[in-house]
């Protein structure tokens, strides 16, 4: 694992740490929001929080694609899994995503056939070994998974496979960044830039966030050392008071995006006119859907989908959460009706959704690490395996 | 924005019931308020809100231990079992005996390093070795499935005995029983076992206190990681072969080293490292700091769970054992260990801090720290 231990340098870490900290204006508050769900996981995973100055906030954004799915569509993936032979796969992380009638896990142990899949394609060998059922892949994600999708639809129609199809719900990340800028009252001061997604879309798309809505955004890796560095590159605007779009992660992102990816996703797939997000409600042009050409691979089609809207509870404050403007405590649910283990709104469903990660750890705080109470580790023993 | 068609919106029931049950709750003002009504929520005794079993009841994480304590602690209570170690420690006539059983439903039952036989025989001397006992005798209760071939069969009843051998106990009763095709996987496995405890030595999660080591016997994961690999649904192949082994002699060896010092071993099974830490960490009422940079861990192990998504603190180990010893012996505990074929790669991985209590912190290589909770369920691959 070189490569990535070049990527996770506590000393380099530090180093940059010190940086950051010199960029801070005295007295002032910083908020940076990581739009995406892989660098909420990477800031969690290494205990990155601890590198920043306490005036340095980070808010989680919209990025997880299974906690911004909304509950109907989980109860229409259900009710087709439900169908008689019918094979429902997903990802490892869909399947504890609740819907208005429980997860596939719940959908699973009543009887429903649901598999977990690593890749589309995974799911269409499933097809292929199992001819007399349908196979129906669960696509969930941003421009990240799309291509793989649309791939694997491709593949399908070019071997014939006639029991596959996709519930396609991919969805776009600008959009939802624009839903999140034109809330009035949103107090942020950048943005990271997802990673993956711009390998597909490029850096052109965010040119408008700085332009018309003067807030710098770097897009960034997701090793712990790419986002303390891209919150230096954003740090380092501020203080010049520039405003732009900068590269972090210009050894994966080419600037211009991925055009192949961008045909393939354009050849299966469309802009839908409106899809529903968790916690931020109807977006318009924010999802896609199967094109007509390729209609006997979309499930919507091939299976009567009720087409569930489930709203979310009047109480459910995560947009709030979501955008920044509140703290999770300050929902009215917090820790009563909402909580891990019934999730109700989307910042509580994955363990580093904003609310979950509040409520198992918001007891332990960050000034208690920082005081040092829980004392440095005591090795007896310098000798360390590896 | 407004909402583009007109149908109105289903409720979800379960919601907003769970919204209505606590309309009453007042609308707390502080963060310390609110922090403290989550604390006494967790408190509360635990509850099965499912219906119906999920996979995720059987993970080893907190779905289990909530079934686990709402369902057959509930039913069965009395001191011994809600020890909840890996076996029981009783007493019959004198005698200081151990006793325990573990069921087995691996798949593929033939993985590279072992097969479902030795994992079972493996499994349950383990969990006498944990209560410091010296494993006796075995019983096995098998569970086929129609059409199942007899050739596996014997091929794993060999490796059974095998492993008994290695391990010195004699399988002295058993039970067979067939099912219909489709009502199992195969082969299904239940091995039970008792075992002399012969050290004057008190072991469990309560006895373990501030101050203390903690130690873990070799690299961790490479069980899990194997099964998961040779399921094959994944197109990784990695030189990595299942841990499983016996570790009765390991045990007697750290014990006989640590001495008084010896608070309590636990084989790192399902759910892996961190959630054996954890049920430390609540028992005993402490926290547990651990070194990330001190947890062994395979570079093949690293790199799989890296592609799987999942953290190898989770995955389960069948021939490792995670132990907390009184400092002062902490470096004669960890020589014993590393003396001991199965404990070469042995590490001291941290330390037993009086606060946070009932939580593991992990101290990462890059220089944070973050909070090791127990999962819900399997650890689910990511794809974000
Ligand atoms: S507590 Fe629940 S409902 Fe409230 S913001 Fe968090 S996730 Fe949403």
């Amino acid at each position: 694992m070189r490569f990535v231990d070049e990527f996770r340098d506590a000393d380099t870490a530090r180093a940059l740490a010190t940086r950051i900290a010199a960029l801070c204006e005295p007295g002032r508050r910083y908020a940076f929001m990581e739009v995406c769900g892989g660098h909420t996981h990477t800031i969690y995973k290494h205990g990155l929080e601890d590198h920043l100055p306490e005036s340095i906030r980070l808010v989680h954004g919209p990025g997880c694609p299974v906690c911004v799915l909304p509950m109907g569509r989980v109860d229409d993936a259900v009710a087709i899994a439900e169908q008689p032979d019918v094979i429902m796969t997903a990802f490892g992380d869909m399947m504890r995503v609740p819907g208005g009638r429980g997860s596939f896990f719940d959908a699973k142990a009543a009887g429903a056939d649901i598999r977990m899949v690593y890749s589309p394609l995974d799911a269409l060998k499933i097809a292929r070994n199992t001819p007399d059922k349908h196979v129906v892949f669960m696509a969930i994600g941003f421009e990240t998974t799309a291509p793989s999708t649309a791939m694997t639809v491709l593949r399908a129609a070019r071997e014939g496979i006639e029991n596959f199809s996709v519930f396609c719900n991919h969805v776009t990340i600008i959009p939802a960044i624009k839903a999140i800028l034109d809330s009035p009252d949103l107090r942020l001061d950048g943005f990271l830039g997802p990673g993956h997604v711009s390998t597909v879309i490029g850096c052109r798309p965010y040119e408008f966030i700085a332009r018309r809505h003067g807030q710098p955004l770097v897009v960034a890796g997701f090793e712990p050392l790419d986002i303390l560095q891209a919150v230096h590159q954003l740090m380092r605007q501020r203080r010049e008071g520039r405003c732009e779009v900068e590269n972090q992660y210009s050894r994966v992102v080419p600037w211009q995006g991925n055009r192949r990816a961008l045909e393939v996703i354009g050849e299966v797939m469309e802009l839908r006119p409106w899809f529903e997000w968790r916690g931020l409600g109807f977006i318009s042009q924010s999802a896609m859907q199967v094109r007509d050409a390729y209609a006997a691979f979309d499930a919507e089609r091939r299976f009567a989908v009720p087409g569930v809207r489930v709203a979310d509870p009047k109480a459910c404050q995560c947009g709030e959460v979501l955008k920044g403007v509140l703290e999770p405590w300050e929902c009215k649910v917090f820790g009563t009706a909402c909580t891990p283990e019934t999730p109700i709104g989307t910042c509580m469903v994955s363990s580093e959704g904003a609310c979950a990660a509040y409520y198992n750890f918001g007891r332990f705080s960050r000034s208690r690490v920082r005081a040092g109470s829980a004392g440095p580790t005591p090795l007896a023993d310098p000798v360390v395996l590896r | 924005m407004s909402a583009p068609q007109g149908n109105a919106p289903a409720r979800a029931g379960w919601a907003e019931e769970a919204v209505a049950t606590h309309a009453g709750a007042e609308h707390l003002r502080t963060e310390e308020q609110v922090l403290e009504r989550v604390e006494r929520a967790r408190r509360r005794r635990p509850r099965v809100r499912e219906e119906r079993i999920t996979l995720a009841h059987g993970a080893g994480g907190k779905a289990t231990r909530t079934l686990v304590e709402a369902v057959f602690v509930d039913a069965f209570r009395n001191p011994v079992l809600e020890q909840l170690e890996d076996g029981a420690a009783v007493s019959v006539g004198g005698a200081r005996l151990a006793f325990t059983t573990d069921s087995f439903v691996v798949s593929p039952l033939f993985f590279p390093g072992g097969d479902i036989g030795d994992l079972a025989v493996n499994g349950t001397v383990n969990d006498l070795a944990m209560c410091g006992a010296r494993p006796l005798h075995l019983s096995v209760g098998v569970i086929l499935e129609e059409g199942f071939p007899v050739a596996d069969l014997q091929r794993i009843a060999a490796s059974m005995a095998r492993a008994a051998a290695a391990a010195g106990v004699e399988i002295v009763t058993g039970d067979t029983k067939v099912v219909r095709r489709g009502q199992a996987d195969g082969c299904f496995l239940t091995t039970a076992g008792i075992g002399v405890r012969e050290r004057d030595v008190t072991l469990g999660a309560a006895t373990v206190r501030p101050g203390d080591a903690v130690l873990v016997s070799g690299p961790i994961g490479d069980h899990g990681v194997t099964v998961m690999l040779a399921r094959g649904e994944l197109d990784i192949e990695a030189d990595v072969v299942s841990d499983t082994a016996p570790m009765h002699g390991l045990a007697a060896a750290l014990l006989d080293a640590a001495g008084d010092g010896a608070r309590v071993l636990r084989d790192a099974t399902r759910g892996g490292v961190a959630t054996i830490l954890n049920e430390i960490a609540g028992a005993a009422g402490v926290g547990v700091v651990v070194d990330e940079a001190a947890v062994p861990v395979r570079e093949e192990v690293l790199g799989a769970s890296e592609l799987l998504g999942i953290d190898p603190l989770y995955v389960a180990c069948e021939g490792r054992l995670v132990a907390v010893v009184d400092a002062a012996r902490a470096a004669a505990a960890l020589a014993a260990l590393r003396a001991h074929p199965l404990g070469a790669g042995a590490a001291l991985i941290g330390h037993v801090a009086d606060d946070p209590p009932g939580l593991v912190l992990l101290r990462t290589a890059f220089g944070g720290t973050r909070i090791v909770d127990l999962l819900v369920g399997d650890p689910l691959p990511r794809i974000c």
